[in-house]
This record gives structure tokens, sequence and C-alpha cells, in this order.
């Protein structure tokens, strides 16, 4: 019988159901197909008018209707459809009752510019409008929704209420590395003996108006608006910026003797986790890689596992000029001569950059990658980077025999997180 | 730290370093001169109906040396970074760049405030009719400073402590308002225990002067209005003053404390966390009762110090539990720093480690007989913290020797 336990005595982590919606689909057998496919989910934004916007395109969700539109609604709904998928592939729990916690990366939730403009309305004409006077309009319970909606942790309220997860549901940030940390967050429970099995969800639906222009002045966002499908150039001479894209990912996590016990269908192993977190800039990595090369080293030394025994990496390849630059850097540092061998491919170039979901999303697209043996491309790679040599899988999904995978977030604020994945207990 | 097999009994944690910045002032003595002389700073007229707890003036340079620095980060962030500078420099281990680099960190935030008067000028022009599509767009594009966003990321607060201060053994971000306090402390204290960690820095900060937040919380008819009274009073005017202040912990195995020879103020021994639907009444007091039946007995010598908000119906509720524990000292910091949301449990924790090292519990600043006096040094402070819509926690503090 396989150990229960890793070789650090702590108790193996398995993923025992997983779910995701991004722009190619909902479900894993939609995105996985349209993944392999190497096709596109970035699309012209229809949501809003985009009249004196220097990015007109994003990897938005538009297939899952909500009416009126708020992104912390659509996050909402995002999560529940990637949860509902993985808890039901898990069967675990009864309905409405999960046998363990929550943790959701979510994006920081604000009041939003339609219900804004509606206190501004309900100001009345002839009427200077300032903060003092939405004050007076906004009392009286009136807009006591508008309360609970946009609560920091409304998002987790509901999830902990709808699944019946236990105890206090945690919401966190770590900007693009979130849904990365929301799967160590439950892996450090389980291994700490806490709960038996952990529900994990990474959701993000922010693409609106006011989110698409703060990245935009930062000057993050790709401006290569036309074709849509062609704008995510990871790793290629002429990326030129990350694109917006919603999506969720969510992932049950159990201990291997739990989910053995009541016969579970294993689907995959966490088998290490790793972060370090980077002091040298808001937005931009140390320049000698030294946080995401130690964001790297743990995660192997967690798992307890070598650069030789990685054969597939899943980048954060955002495709903007700085990071792309930065993880190879970093994967080089580490993997040295073999970073030029081993297959490391962004799923980015397809659904684009889910921010708080994507460390979800892409232990998701890992994981089956893990299962299918087949590694999905970095679509839109024409122009190649000599200053990157990595193996992208260009263009075209490739098999291989893939038995751990790496997949690594990294975000705004020096956030690096990394994850190990495997198929068996290593 | 290499992470091994949880051990059989959870490892000794202790509070090593306080930092605190609130409307009382900055520091620990004078923290505790104002809670000895019953201080309140709360400000009816500046924000006027609604009562907040203003920042006491602090100099930033003192924590923040770099005037850029202290440009790119908006209120939130100064206060937080600030109080775990000095959480930091309280525990001995500013500078020492070999703890800050595998040091854990864990931030409850909420997010930094709007520009108000961008987008008071985008509806004023709406309202005068410039409702072509995109002009929302180009207002945006004009007027948002484009490092503003970075000033009010909720991880930014994480992501400004360390780059002021070099904490980077890890940098985790929770939100969701009160609860994430108790959460930040719960996870933090649960790596140590479990020997996931060695040290770790915990905390949180908090602009109460902001019109934008009282915005979100009017809606809710949450926000104290008119006068000012102690969370214990506010029986016919109920809900919550907004408070500033930051509240950073640094908290570590006793083993690593001593081999650093580092002096606790007090022993963190146990953080404990629900979230009760609320959904009939008593749901919360139930809640808070089973919570203190998890933290383990309590004999002689406990005191409580709640972050009670004042709001309904979870104050009385809260006052529901405490009825059933008589005789045991309660502080409502409440009452002296105003509702600092995320940063409220942490700050009780703060207090609570305050008062065991200097073995007395303050006296009340409470008008309702809700709060007795205790004339012995307490020996454990049970810390609760009901959120004012969703979640409840609780932490049992201990004296050492």
């Amino acid at each position: 019988m396989t150990a229960m336990r890793d070789k650090s005595g702590r108790p193996v982590v398995v993923v025992t159901g997983m779910g995701v919606v991004t722009s190619l689909g909902t479900g894993k057998t939609d995105n996985w197909a349209r993944l392999c496919a190497g096709e596109s989910g970035i699309r012209t934004i229809t949501r809003f008018p985009t009249e004196g916007l220097r990015t007109t395109m994003a990897g938005t969700v538009d297939f899952v209707p909500v009416e009126p539109f708020s992104s912390t609604d659509l996050s909402e709904r995002l999560a529940d459809i990637a949860a509902e998928e993985a808890v039901a592939q898990a069967e675990i729990g009864r309905a409405g009752d999960f046998p363990g916690p929550l943790f959701l990366a979510v994006a920081p939730v604000e009041l939003e510019w339609p219900q804004r403009q509606e206190l501004g309305h309900d100001i009345g004409p002839g009427i200077d409008i300032d903060y003092d006077q939405m004050l007076r309009v906004s009392g009286g319970g009136r807009y006591k929704q508008y309360h609970r909606r946009f609560l920091f942790g409304s998002v987790a309220d509901h999830l902990a209420e709808t699944f019946g997860t236990k105890g206090s549901p945690i919401s966190l940030s770590t900007a693009c590395a979130s849904g990365t940390t929301a799967i160590q967050l439950g892996v450090e429970a389980i291994r700490r003996g806490e709960a038996d099995a952990a529900l994990c969800v990474a959701t993000d639906g922010s693409v609106n108006p006011e989110a698409l222009i703060r990245f935009s002045l930062l000057s993050a966002l790709s401006t290569q608006n036309d074709p849509p499908h062609a704008a995510v150039r990871p790793f290629s001479k002429n990326r030129d910026g990350f694109v917006m894209a919603e999506g969720a990912g969510a992932l049950v996590l159990e201990s291997y003797e739990a989910a053995t016990a009541r016969g579970a269908k294993i689907l995959g192993i966490v088998a290490g986790c790793g972060e370090l977190a980077d002091s040298f800039h808001r937005t931009r990595s140390s320049p000698d890689g030294k946080p995401i090369i130690g964001c790297v080293r743990n995660a192997l030394a967690d798992a307890g596992v070598t650069t030789e025994q990685i054969d597939y990496i899943n980048a954060h390849g955002t495709g903007t000029p700085e990071n792309d630059k930065m993880e190879y850097l970093g994967i080089s540092s580490v993997f040295g001569e073999r970073a030029r061998q081993i297959p490391v491919s962004s799923n980015k170039s397809m659904v684009g950059h889910t921010l708080s979901a994507a460390g979800a999303v892409e232990a998701v697209f890992s994981l089956l990658t893990l299962e299918r043996q087949r590694i999905p491309p970095t679509i839109n790679y024409d122009v190649p980077d000599p200053a990157i040599p990595f193996d992208v899988v260009p263009n075209t999904a490739r098999d291989a025999r893939v038995t751990m995978v790496m997949s690594n977030s990294f975000g705004f604020g020096g956030q690096n997180a990394s994850l190990i994945l495997t198929r068996e207990p290593v | 730290m290499a992470e091994t097999a949880s051990p059989s009994a959870p490892i000794e944690t202790w509070i090593t370093g306080i930092g605190l910045a609130t409307s009382l002032g900055e520091g620990l003595d004078a923290h505790w001169e104002a809670l000895s002389h019953q201080r309140i700073n709360a400000d009816e007229k500046s924000f006027a109906p609604y009562v907040v707890h203003p920042l006491a003036p602090v100099n930033f340079d003192a924590q923040i040396p770099k005037k850029g620095d202290q440009r790119q980060m908006e209120a939130w962030q100064r206060i937080g970074t600030y109080a775990a500078g000095l959480a930091l420099d309280s525990a001995g281990v500013k500078g020492n760049t070999d703890i800050l680099a595998r040091m854990d960190m864990i931030v409850a935030a909420g997010g930094g405030e709007r520009d108000l008067v961008v987008d008071s000028g985008i509806l004023n022009a709406e309202a005068k009719g410039n409702s072509a599509p995109g002009y929302l767009n180009e207002r945006l594009m004009s007027d948002l400073r484009p490092t503003l966003f970075l000033a009010q990321l909720s991880n930014l607060l994480a992501g400004n402590i360390a780059i002021v201060h070099g904490v980077t053994g890890s940098s985790r971000t929770f939100m969701g308002e009160e609860a994430s306090g108790v959460d930040a402390v719960r996870i933090a204290l649960a790596r140590i225990a479990a020997g996931q960690s060695d040290i770790a820095l915990v905390g949180a900060a908090h602009n109460g002067e902001r019109r934008d937040l009282l915005l979100l919380y009017e809606f809710g008819g949450f926000n104290l209005k008119e006068k000012y009274a102690p969370v214990w009073a506010r029986e016919h005017n109920s809900g919550f003053a907004l408070g500033s202040g930051g509240a950073f912990l640094v908290i570590e195995s006793r083993a690593h404390a001593e081999a650093r020879g580092a002096k606790p103020f007090a022993r963190l021994t146990n953080v404990v966390a629900d979230h009760a639907r609320r959904k009939r009444p008593s749901d919360i007091t139930s809640t808070l009762e089973s919570l203190w039946s998890r933290l383990g007995s309590h004999a002689d010598g406990t005191a409580i110090i709640t972050g009670a908000t004042g709001a309904e119906p979870v104050t009385s509720e809260e006052r529901a539990f405490l009825r059933a524990h008589p005789d045991i000292p309660v502080r409502a910091i409440g009452t002296l720093f105003g509702h600092t949301m995320e940063a409220q449990f942490p700050l009780g924790l703060a207090v609570a480690a305050l008062s065991l090292s200097r073995g007395a519990l303050f006296a009340p600043a409470d008008t309702s007989g809700q709060e007795i006096d205790m004339t012995t040094p307490p020996d454990r402070i049970v810390v609760i913290g009901a959120g004012h819509w969703r979640g409840e926690g609780m932490a049992l503090v201990e004296a050492i020797g």
C-alpha cells in the first residue's frame, strides 16, 4: 500500500474534485478540448463601451448572465459554477454539507460605478453631488443589499452557506498568486490535521471599466486589440502585456487517508507548495530574480523533489515584457541547462490572465495535463524571444510523459507562489 | 524552517512584539497611559453626523523613512506599515535580515480610499448630461492617478511592509472585515503551533476617517450617529464609530524566542473562530458559547477584552453571552478606540498582551455597569471578536511567569 504520509511525515494531500470556468467555456471537458486545440477566449469587449480605452479586449465570461452586472456578482456566480463541478466530482459530503473549511481567492471588493451612479441619480437634480450627499441618501435601509454585496467577505459568505463548508471561511488576496495561495492554505490545514478535506476556490469577474483602466494606467495590459485572439503572446519577442480575463477554478483537497477510506477517485497529489515575498518594488520583481528563485526552490524542497523530476512547467507566463523575462531568469537559475529542454507553456495565451483565479485555474489545467498526458500549447508564438529560450510548446498541443508539474504564480506586491503537482505520491 | 510532521502537542507560542498606532497615540507607553486614564478620542464633528475616532498624530518618518514610499501609500497602508515597524522594533527583530527573510506575514486588510473628488466630479458631469458612451472611460483615463490603484489594493499593505521593513518569508492577505483579523491570527498561530513556521508578523490597519467606507456601512444602517457613547450604552442609538488604527503582533515559538533572548508579553494559547448563519435570534450567543468552551476552562483571574462593535443585533447577543458569565471583568475596546474593523481583533490581542505584561486590567471607561473593576492582576484574558455582520472569533492570551 502506498504511504499515507510524505517524506516529512505529513499527511499526503490529494485532489478528488476539480471545477473550472474560463472564457473558453464551462467545465473541464470543454476547457480542456479548446485548450488543446489552441483556441483563444479573448474577444472584443461588448459588456460596456470601450471608447477612449487603449485596450478593448479581454477574456470575459459573457455566457454566464449576471443582471444587473457587478464584478462581485459575476465572481460569485463563477465561483459557484466551479465549486459545484468540483464537489460533484469528488462526491464528498452531502449537498450543502461540505466536510471541511473554505479558502477563497477573490478580488478586492468595492462599490462599483452602476451603484454609485444610482446614488448620484437619487440625490436629485440641481444638487451638487459629493460623498456627503451620497451619504444622505444611502441610509434608511433602501440600499441594504449593497452592504451585503460589497463587503469583502460577501462571496465567501455566500459559498460557505451554499456548500456548507465548516468553520470561518477565509477570503484572501495575494494578487495574481491568490489562487495558488488558496490551495496552499488548504494543503497546510490538512497537513496540520485540522481538516480531512478543504474546498479551495479562486474566482475573478473583474472586467469592468475602472478595473481595466487601472491596469491600463500601469501600462500592464496588451494593446494589440486586433485581432483579440492574438493579443496574449507569452515568451514572444512581440509580447506587450497581459490581457484581463475572468474565470474560476475549484479544487477539493483531502488527506490521502480520508480519500482512500471513502473510496474516492484520486485525481492528483499536491506534493509541495512554496512561497517567498519580494521586497524590491510594488509592481516589479527584484532584478536578480532571487525571490522567484527562492520561491521555486521552496516548492521543490517542500515536495522533497529535485528539478530532474519535474517534466513540465505550467508558467505564470502573463505576456508582459517584465514577467516573462523574470520567469525565465528564475527558472533557468534553478533548472540550469534543463530550462531549455523542459516544456514550459502558458495557459494564459488562450484564457488570458484570470488574476485572482489564475493559480487555481492553472492548477486544474496542470492536473488535467497529468491525467491526459498532453501539454496544452503556448499560442500566438510566432516571434520567439531569443532571450527566453524555453521550449514553450509553441502553438500546438503535445503528447508527453508527464509525472510531475510545477505551476507558478507571481503577482503585484511581491507575491510569489509555486505548486508541485503529481499523479502519484512522491 | 523545514516543515515536518505536526508535533503531538501544540508548540508553545509567545507574543514578543506589539505595534500600536491608533486614535489614542502610538507605542505601548502612550497606550497604557491612555487606557489607565480612560482617555477617548472621539470626533463628532468632522464627519457629522457620523462619529469617528481619528488617528492621533503620528510621525510616519520614524518607521517609513523614505517620503517616496509614503507617497505610494494610502492612509491605511501608512498606518499599517508604521504599526508593523513598531511591532518589529518591540520584538527586537527590526533590521534582522536573517529572521525577517523567513518570517511569516499575514495581514488582514480591506482596501484603500477612493479619490472622492474624481468620483464626485464624474457623477456631477453625468448629472449634467454628459452620458455619451465612453464618457466614464475618458474621465477615468484622465483623472485616476496611476499609482492610486496600488495604494488601494488589499495585498499592498503586506507589499509595503515587505518593501519598507523587509519581511519576506511569506506574504498573505486575508480579507473579509472583522473575521479576517481573527483568521489572520488563527492561521499564523496554527502554523507556529504545528511547526510549519517559527515566527510571524500578523495584524491589520484601518482608516476610519473615510466617507466611502461610511457609505458602505450606512447602507446597512451600522454607523453611530450624532453622539458618542460607550459601546454598552448604545441601546437607543446603536451603531459603530469607525476608528483609525493599526495593530500588529510578532508571535513566535517559545523556543525561537528563548534562543534569541526575546522577552514575551504573553502567551498566545489558542484562537478559535466560527461563522454563525445568524438566521435565528441567539445564533451568535450560542456560537460564542461554543467558542468559549473550545478555549478551555476559565478559572479565577480571567478577564475578557471584546471588540464588540455597538451595532445591533450582534452587540445585544454578545451581552447575552456575557450575562451567562457574570463576575468576569469585561472591557470593550470599541468604547476606547472605536471600531477598527479588520484591525479590531489584533487590537484586542495587543491590548490583552499589554495588560498581562503590565500586570493589571485597565479601569473601565463604561457608564452602563457592564464593566466591573478588577483589582488583582489578570492571569489570562479572552479576546472576543464578533463581526458586525458575520464572523465570530475568540482567543486565549495568558500571562507568563
